[in-house]
C-alpha cells in the first residue's frame, strides 16, 4: 500500500510556498497546487520546510545507562526535536570501542524507526586513551561508523590522536574531538573566570580547549585527514578554527544550542542543571560562537544532548554530572539566537541543522536537497510558533534540561521521516 | 529578616552591622558570671559537619549551648555521609528531626546554598564554610575583632587597611573577608604569589601585592591564611621554605608592621610554615582573641537567624 503525504504551502527553505507530495519515502511531486485527494494532509501555511535535522552528538547512554536514556526514548525525543538523524557516541557502558556493540546499537535503532541511529565509535579501547579501538572494524561492521570520538574524554595524547586520523583515512573515517587537555582541567567544575573565583568552584580555562583545537587542526592538515571539533565554546577556539580555514585546511566544527545562549552566570545559583562540560562560558564567548555559525567558521549544531537521571544532578555541584539534554529545544534555540535575530538565513539554517551534519557524517540519504526524488527526511518548523518548555513534557528519559519554564520563539511542527510522520505538533 | 546565612555576599551591610553590634552584647553576656541566655530555650540546632573541622564545630556548639538551644551534632566520619548518603536525604532526615537551624560545613563549594534552596529543609541555614567558596561567621568575627581593637568596637571599618596573607586561591576565609571588610568600608590588600590567586583577580575590589615587606607598614592588620601542605605537590609553590621565606611573617617582619597593627589567623595555624611561634605567641596577636569573640558572633548570628531577634536579649 502507498502512502501519501501532502505538506501543503509550506515556505520551502523560506522561499517559495509550494505544495510538497511525498509517495513511498520520496519527495514525488512539488508544485503550487496539487490534487489532496487520497492523501493526509499538512496545512503549512506559513512554516517552513527544511530537510530533516542531523544531530552529529547524542548521547543515547544505551546500552549501559538505561535509567537515563534508551535509544527508544532518545529517539523519541529526537523525533520531537525535528530529527532524522543522530549519532550515538560511544561512551556507554560497555563502550562502543567494537563491531559488536556498535551494530547492537544500530540494530536496536533501525528496529525502533524513528530516526536514523548512526553510532560513532570509540577511538581508544574503553575510551582510555592509551590504546585504538577496533577502527577497521567497526568501519566495516554493518554500523558503517564513520565518525569516531572519545567524547566526553579527550584523547590527548598527540602521538595518539595523529595515528588515529592517519588509521581512519582508509575509510574517510573522522575523528571527532573532544578538545579538553586533562591536565589543564583536573576537578574543574565551571569556566575559569571571575564567576569560579567569586563562587569557589575549579575552574576549566578555555586555554584547555584551545590548545587541543589548535594542535589538532596542525596534525590533521599534516596528514591529510578529516577532524571534526565537538562543542566549540571559546572565543579563541571560533578564531583559531577560522584562521585554519582561511590557510585552506580541512576542519569542521560543531557548537551547542546550550552554548549558544547560556553564560556561566547561571552557575551562580549552584544549581548543577547549568552544569555541563564544555562548561557555559562568558557573553564575549557567546557573541564570538554565534558569529562564527554565522560565517561559516562553525559548520554545524551538534545538541551534546546528555540525559542523567535526576539523583546526578539533586545534589551538590561538584558531585554533579555534567551535561544537558537538549534534542527537543535545539530547534527553537537556534531560531530565537540566529534566525530570528537575522544572523542566517533558512539556507544556512539548513545547512547547519542538516546538509552539513550529514555531509560530515557520510550520511548519504539525510541533508540532501527538497527536491523531487530525493529521500522524504523533512523538518517542518513554524517560525511564529511558541515553544515553552516544560521538564515534565520532554520524551527524553531524562529531565535535566536548563531551559525549563523559559519560553522560545519558533517550533517544530513535524517531522518526516522516510516518508512518514515521526512527530507531529498536537500528536 | 532573613532566614538564611549563606555568604557575605548577600548580607547587606548594615545587617552586618547589627550582626557585629549584637556580638558585643553577647560578648558581656559571655563575660559575666551567668553565660547563658533562654533566648532559643525549646530550638534545636543541628551541626552537620561533612568535613572535619574542630574549632568551627566547637564554637557554634558553644554559642547555641550558651542561648539554651538542643545541640546535635552530625559528623562525617563515621555518620550515614560518609556511607554515601546524599545532601538531600541527609537534609530531610534533619528536616524529620524538627531541626530549627542546620550549621553546615561541607566539603563542595555552594552546599549551603543547595541546603537553603533545594526545598529539603524548612529550618534556617547558616553557612559553617562550603568548598574553597565562603565563610561567613569566620568573616564576621573576622570583623567583629578588627573593629574592637581599631574601630572602638562599634560603626563601621572605615578607613581601616587590613592585609590577607597566603592561599587566596581555595581560602573561603579570604573570600568572605574580603566581602565583609571592603562593604564595612575597609581597604583589602591580598599578599599572595601569583599560582595562589584566583583568576581575574582584577574584578575584586581589592590590591594584590607579591611584596609583603612593602605592604606590612601600610595596614593596620594582617589575617594570615593557613598554607594547605599538599598545594606544594599541586605545583602551587617550589617548596615550604621557598613559601615560607616569602609569604610567612616572623619577628622581622613582625618588626615593619605599625604598633597599633594586629596579627590575624582563623586556625589552625602551621607554626614555622605561615606564621612563626614568635609572632604567633607576640603581643601583637589576637589569635587566641578571634576563639573568644568566634563564640561570641556565632551567639549573636545564631540569636538574629533563628529567633529573628524577635526574643529579647535580657543583658
Amino acid at each position: 500500500m502507498s502512502s501519501k503525504l501532502l505538506i501543503a504551502g509550506a515556505s520551502i527553505l523560506g522561499g517559495e510556498r509550494a505544495d510538497v507530495l511525498i509517495v513511498d519515502g520520496q519527495i514525488a511531486e512539488i508544485s503550487h497546487s496539487i490534487d489532496r485527494a487520497g492523501t493526509e494532509v499538512l496545512l503549512a501555511d506559513g512554516q517552513v520546510l527544511l530537510p530533516g535535522f542531523v544531530d552529529l552528538h547524542t548521547h543515547l547512554r544505551e546500552p549501559g545507562r538505561e535509567n537515563a536514556e534508551t535509544i527508544a526514548t532518545g529517539s523519541l525525543a529526537a523525533a520531537k526535536g525535528g530529527y532524522v538523524a543522530v549519532s550515538a557516541m560511544a561512551n556507554t557502558l560497555p563502550v562502543a570501542d567494537n563491531s559488536a556493540i556498535v551494530e547492537q546499537v544500530a540494530t536496536i535503532g533501525k528496529s525502533v524507526g524513528l530516526v536514523d541511529v548512526f553510532p560513532i565509535g570509540a577511538v581508544t579501547k574503553g575510551l582510555s586513551g592509551t590504546e585504538l579501538a577496533d577502527l577497521g572494524s567497526m568501519a566495516q561492521s554493518k554500523a558503517k561508523v564513520r565518525i569516531f570520538s572519545d567524547d566526553g574524554n579527550c584523547v590527548s595524547d598527540p602521538l595518539l590522536m595523529r595515528r588515529a586520523l592517519e588509521y581512519v583515512k582508509q575509510f574517510d573515517g573522522v575523528i571527532a574531538q573532544h578538545a579538553q587537555d586533562p591536565r589543564l582541567t583536573e576537578g574543574s567544575q565551571m569556566n575559569e573566570g571571575a564567576m569560579a573565583s567569586t563562587l569557589g568552584l575549579k575552574g576549566w580555562p578555555a586555554v584547555a580547549e584551545e590548545s587541543i583545537i589548535a594542535r589538532d587542526i596542525l596534525l590533521a592538515n599534516m596528514v591529510g585527514a578529516r577532524l571534526h571539533i565537538c562543542h566549540v565554546t571559546t572565543r579563541g577556539g571560533v578564531e583559531i578554527i577560522r584562521w585554519a580555514k582561511g590557510q585552506g585546511m580541512q576542519v569542521t566544527a560543531e557548537v551547542t544550542p546550550h552554548h549558544l545562549l547560556l553564560t556561566d552566570r547561571y552557575a551562580e545559583s549552584y544549581d548543577p542543571i547549568y552544569k555541563v562540560n564544555p562548561p557555559l562560558r562568558t557573553e564575549s564567548d557567546v557573541e564570538a560562537l554565534r558569529i562564527g555559525l554565522a560565517d561559516g567558521t562553525i559548520d554545524v549544531i551538534g545538541t551534546d544532548h546528555a540525559p542523567h537521571p535526576v539523583e546526578s544532578k539533586e545534589c551538590e555541584w561538584q558531585n554533579a554530572a555534567f551535561g544537558m539534554v537538549g534534542l527537543e529545544t535545539a530547534f527553537p534555540i537556534v531560531f530565537s539566537t540566529m534566525i530570528k535575530s537575522g544572523l542566517i538565513t533558512w539556507q544556512r539554517a539548513a545547512e547547519i541543522m542538516s546538509i552539513a551534519p550529514a555531509r560530515i557524517g557520510g550520511y548519504l540519504q539525510h541533508g540532501g536537497s527538497i527536491k523531487v526524488g530525493e529521500p522524504a527526511n523533512l523538518t517542518l518548523v513554524d517560525p511564529k510558533g511558541v515553544m515553552t518548555v516544560d521538564r515534565a513534557k520532554l520524551s527524553s528519559k531524562s529531565k535535566n534540561t536548563p531551559f525549563h519554564g523559559m519560553v522560545f520563539d519558533g517550533s517544530v511542527v513535524a517531522t518526516i521521516f522516510n516518508g512518514k510522520l515521526t512527530h507531529k505538533v498536537g500528536n | 529578616m532573613k532566614k538564611h546565612l549563606l555568604s557575605i555576599s548577600d548580607l547587606e551591610r548594615d545587617f552586618a552591622i547589627t550582626i557585629l553590634d549584637t556580638a558585643g552584647e553577647m560578648a558581656k553576656v559571655s563575660e559575666g558570671p551567668n553565660k547563658k541566655l533562654p533566648t532559643l530555650r525549646g530550638k534545636t540546632v543541628v551541626n552537620l559537619f561533612a568535613e572535619d573541622s574542630t574549632r568551627t564545630r566547637i564554637s557554634f556548639e558553644a554559642a547555641a549551648k550558651r542561648l539554651s538551644a538542643d545541640v546535635i551534632n552530625f559528623s562525617a566520619k563515621g555518620s550515614s555521609i560518609s556511607k554515601g548518603e546524599s545532601l538531600k536525604d541527609t537534609a530531610q532526615t534533619l528536616q524529620a528531626l524538627g531541626a530549627d537551624a542546620v550549621v553546615i560545613r561541607h566539603p563542595a563549594s555552594g552546599a549551603a546554598h543547595r541546603l537553603a534552596q533545594g526545598r529539603w529543609i524548612n529550618g534556617s541555614v547558616i553557612n559553617a564554610g562550603d568548598g574553597t567558596h565562603e565563610h561567613p561567621s569566620q568573616a564576621l568575627l573576622d570583623a567583629f575583632t578588627i573593629r574592637k581593637h581599631l574601630a572602638h568596637g562599634k560603626g563601621d571599618l572605615t578607613g581601616i587597611r587590613v592585609a590577607i596573607v597566603g592561599d587566596i586561591l581555595h581560602s573561603r576565609v579570604a573570600r568572605s573577608n574580603v566581602l565583609l571588610l571592603t562593604k564595612l568600608g575597609a581597604e583589602v590588600v591580598l599578599v599572595a604569589p601569583p599560582t595562589l590567586l584566583p583568576y581575574q583577580i582584577e574584578a575584586w575590589p581589592v590590591s594584590v601585592s607579591y611584596d609583603f615587606d612593602s605592604i606590612l607598614p601600610t595596614v593596620d592588620a594582617v589575617i594570615m591564611l593557613r598554607i594547605q601542605q599538599e598545594r606544594m605537590s599541586d605545583l602551587y609553590f617550589p617548596s615550604e621554605r621557598e613559601y615560607s621565606t616569602l609569604f610567612g611573617i616572623n619577628s622581622d617582619r613582625l618588626s615593619l608592621t605599625k604598633s597599633h597593627s594586629i596579627i590575624m589567623h582563623p586556625g589552625p595555624m602551621n607554626r614555622g610554615l605561615e606564621i612563626t611561634a614568635e609572632v604567633a605567641d607576640s603581643p601583637q596577636s589576637v589569635v587566641v582573641e578571634q576563639v573568644a569573640n568566634g563564640v561570641s558572633v556565632r551567639m549573636a548570628i545564631l540569636y538574629l537567624f533563628i529567633a529573628g531577634g524577635q526574643e529579647s536579649v535580657d543583658v
